[in-house]
């Protein structure tokens, strides 16, 4: 039997290790639990001549296809857009492009200024300072004066333009429509002990100069110092309540499978918007019969993706490709709604730099422009290192019908059940994607590019999993409050993406850390009368 | 088994002609094929989960050949492999895939493309800073995000 904990947390990614770090300074008792193990940038794709071939084996984004030990399967048959997640210390900030936006004002109105969705309970200016701290534990990159976004001090200078940036921007010039140099987690100083940037340019999937900020290297260090107990290898099963319907731990398996009970006063699940409901469901009892934090039935329910619509061409000159982050510029051009568009709200633009020559065959051949035979390598020259690409980032709508729930045959490695998912491109998100395809495809041809090609939406693109166990004030129509406690169960709290009402059009790990370091200082406050 | 000994002879042998009808050697760009040995030991040596899907789509060019493939002359044998690569489907990709990425770290190859043959790190790459000036435009208009 453990002793019991104060505070027990599910999960050390984005949101589990911001949390931890945030609660550390209460000198209450945390434990952070976590499937995976702590990473080795020895061992990382980068450091190796196969780098590019383990994307599509054992540093594949996707778990179904990586499937390490510390992976659960996920049934995404029903749906075009595959999930993508990283499990181990760090989560998915091991293996994500680092790209750092943060959700606008606006996202936190959608019903009220375009009268779609619902309202968050909380709005921007509420989580500014939280995305202060967070920028500065996490260590942003980028540029001030942005007028597409509201004014930020990002601690770092930006990544540079490079050829890729350089020609993109010059075509955005001509078209008259926003970019900016991307703010991103990747280090473009020395920063707080981690080395700068050196274009590895292989960022993705994890980064061998410590460059950019995974939580393994950013809070967790420091959380530890402060007294946080981080357990790896140790996969939850359910959460288990008392006689009065509080969380009263959780049972867990440990790294030699051995089945173990945690006791806790409080429970904090960042597990994103997939791993949340699935253990909320897993978690049902007599008490709960339809799982546990699940009154409204919501757990599980309003999934959203950004849908990501991808296009791509080809110059005469040669692009950055695979020597630099693939990170680069944004465009915020079409971001806020405008009804003339033919839809509601927006997308980012987010502006690629090529990728390497392994990646580059494998697409191309599989679009036709590569052939076999004779020709193959007057092709392969002319398409090498000179892509230039980008994305529109489209924003997702809340629908009920996409969402989450248990697998009936499906298990993990511990014979857990795992999640299905159910999910399809709602009307507005698909007028949206064509509305960015064709406006990528005027930027492309400004660029002078050719051989234009389409990914829409991109298969494996499901990383941001959202909207899960959303916030809000009626519990008829949240699973949690407006600083994440659920209505249901008075010491079980959620942290992760799964709390959001909209997706935004954004990459959401900024805001999800911001939410969690809010949701974290809301506790505190109330540590008095926490579970009132 | 072990990866290395996941194929049989016969497929080894249609794997390096099917490899060398993708990308045939090229006095022109100086690379060898596909169908390289050394190449070809690369993939067989690092076929590891792949092995079940590249069995099953040279399995599939077995059928359409009806004969080792090395045995047809070569229209013949172009003709089978454009058949093979029309028919698409995981295992095709993957045999497809599995000799892309192996080719494309051949040091010779890689050389040709006028790349260093290395990991990215630690040695990284250098990055033009660009002209920041392109940014003056954009500095100049006003605030687009709505108040909320």
């Amino acid at each position: 039997m453990n002793d019991p904990v104060d505070v027990l947390i599910i999960g050390a990614g984005a949101s589990g290790a911001a949390v931890a770090w945030s609660l550390a300074d209460t000198r209450m008792h945390i434990l952070c639990l976590e499937q995976g193990g702590w990473m080795n940038p020895a061992t990382y794709p980068s450091t190796g001549r196969d780098w590019e071939a383990r994307a599509f084996g054992d540093y594949s984004p996707s778990p179904n296809i990586r499937a390490r030990p510390e992976d659960y399967p996920i049934n995404d048959d029903n749906s075009p857009i595959k999930i993508v997640n990283f499990n181990g210390v760090g989560g998915g900030t091991v293996m994500y492009t680092a790209h750092f936006p943060r959700l606008h004002p606006s996202d936190f109105r959608v019903r009220s200024l375009d009268g779609v969705a619902d309202d968050w309970p909380i709005d921007y200016d509420t989580l500014v300072p939280f995305f202060e701290e967070n920028d500065r534990m996490m260590g942003v990159s980028g540029l001030a004066g942005d007028p597409g976004v509201p004014p930020r001090k990002p601690p770092m200078p930006p990544l540079p333009l490079g050829r890729s940036g350089t020609r993109l921007a010059k075509a955005m010039n001509r078209l008259g429509w926003h970019w900016w140099p991307s703010d991103t987690t990747v280090a473009t100083a020395d920063y707080e002990g981690r080395a700068r940037c050196i274009n590895l340019g292989h960022c993705t999937p994890a980064c061998a100069q410590g460059a950019k900020a995974s939580t393994d290297i950013t809070y967790w260090p420091v959380a530890q110092r402060a007294g946080v107990e981080l357990r790896t290898h140790c996969r939850v099963r359910e959460i288990t309540t008392d006689e009065q319907g509080m969380a009263a731990g959780v049972v867990y398996y440990d790294a030699d499978g051995i089945e173990q009970f945690q006791a806790a006063h409080v429970v904090v699940l960042a597990c994103n918007g997939v791993g949340t409901p699935r253990l909320l469901l897993n978690s049902a009892s007599g008490r709960f019969p339809n799982g546990l934090a699940n009154s409204s039935g919501l757990v599980g329910r309003n999934l959203m993706f950004h849908p990501y619509a991808q296009v791509y061409g080809y110059v005469d000159e040669p692009t950055d490709s695979n020597r630099a982050p693939p990170t680069c510029l944004w465009s915020k051009e079409f971001y806020e709604t405008d009804p003339s568009r033919g839809f509601a709200r927006g997308y980012t633009f987010q502006f690629g730099r090529g990728v390497g020559p392994v990646a580059e065959a494998v697409a191309s051949e599989a679009k036709g422009l590569l052939p076999w035979g004779a020709g193959h390598h007057a092709a392969f020259r002319r398409l090498n290192g000179h892509r230039l690409g980008l994305s529109a980032i489209c924003e997702d709508l809340p629908e009920e019908h996409n969402r989450v729930t248990l697998d009936p045959v499906l298990k993990d490695s511990h014979g857990i059940p795992a999640p299905r998912i159910d999910y399809r491109i709602g009307e507005n998100t698909a007028r949206m994607m064509e509305h960015g395809i064709a406006h990528a495809k005027e930027i492309l041809a400004a660029a002078e590019a050719t051989d234009i090609c389409v990914n829409s939406p991109i298969l494996y693109g499901g990383w941001h999993l959202l909207g899960t166990a959303r916030m809000g004030a009626d519990p008829a129509r949240s699973v949690v409050n407006e600083w994440g406690r659920s209505h249901d169960v008075k010491n079980l709290f959620i942290v992760d993406g799964s709390l959001f009402v909209t997706s935004g059009g954004v990459n959401p790990t900024s805001t999800i850390q911001a939410l969690a370091l809010y949701i974290a200082d809301q506790m505190k406050q109330r540590l008095a009368n926490l579970f009132d | 088994m072990s990866a290395d000994s996941s194929l049989t002879p016969a497929h080894r042998g249609d794997l390096r002609v099917i490899a060398g009808t993708m990308i045939p050697a090229s006095a022109e760009f100086d690379v060898p094929g596909a169908d390289d040995p050394a190449i070809q030991a690369d993939i067989v040596a690092t076929l590891g989960r792949d092995a079940v899907l590249v069995r099953e789509a040279l399995d599939q060019l077995a059928r359409l050949a009806g004969s080792p493939l090395a045995d047809l002359d070569p229209a013949r044998r172009e003709a089978v492999a454009m058949e093979l690569r029309a028919k698409g489907g995981p295992a095709v990709a993957t045999l497809t895939r599995v000799v892309l990425q192996c080719y494309y770290r051949d040091d010779r190859v890689v050389r040709s493309l006028g790349l260093e043959p290395r990991p990215p790190y630690p040695k990284g790459h250098v990055l033009e800073d660009g002209d920041w000036s392109l940014l003056d435009p954009v500095r100049a208009r006003p605030p687009m995000w709505r108040r909320a």
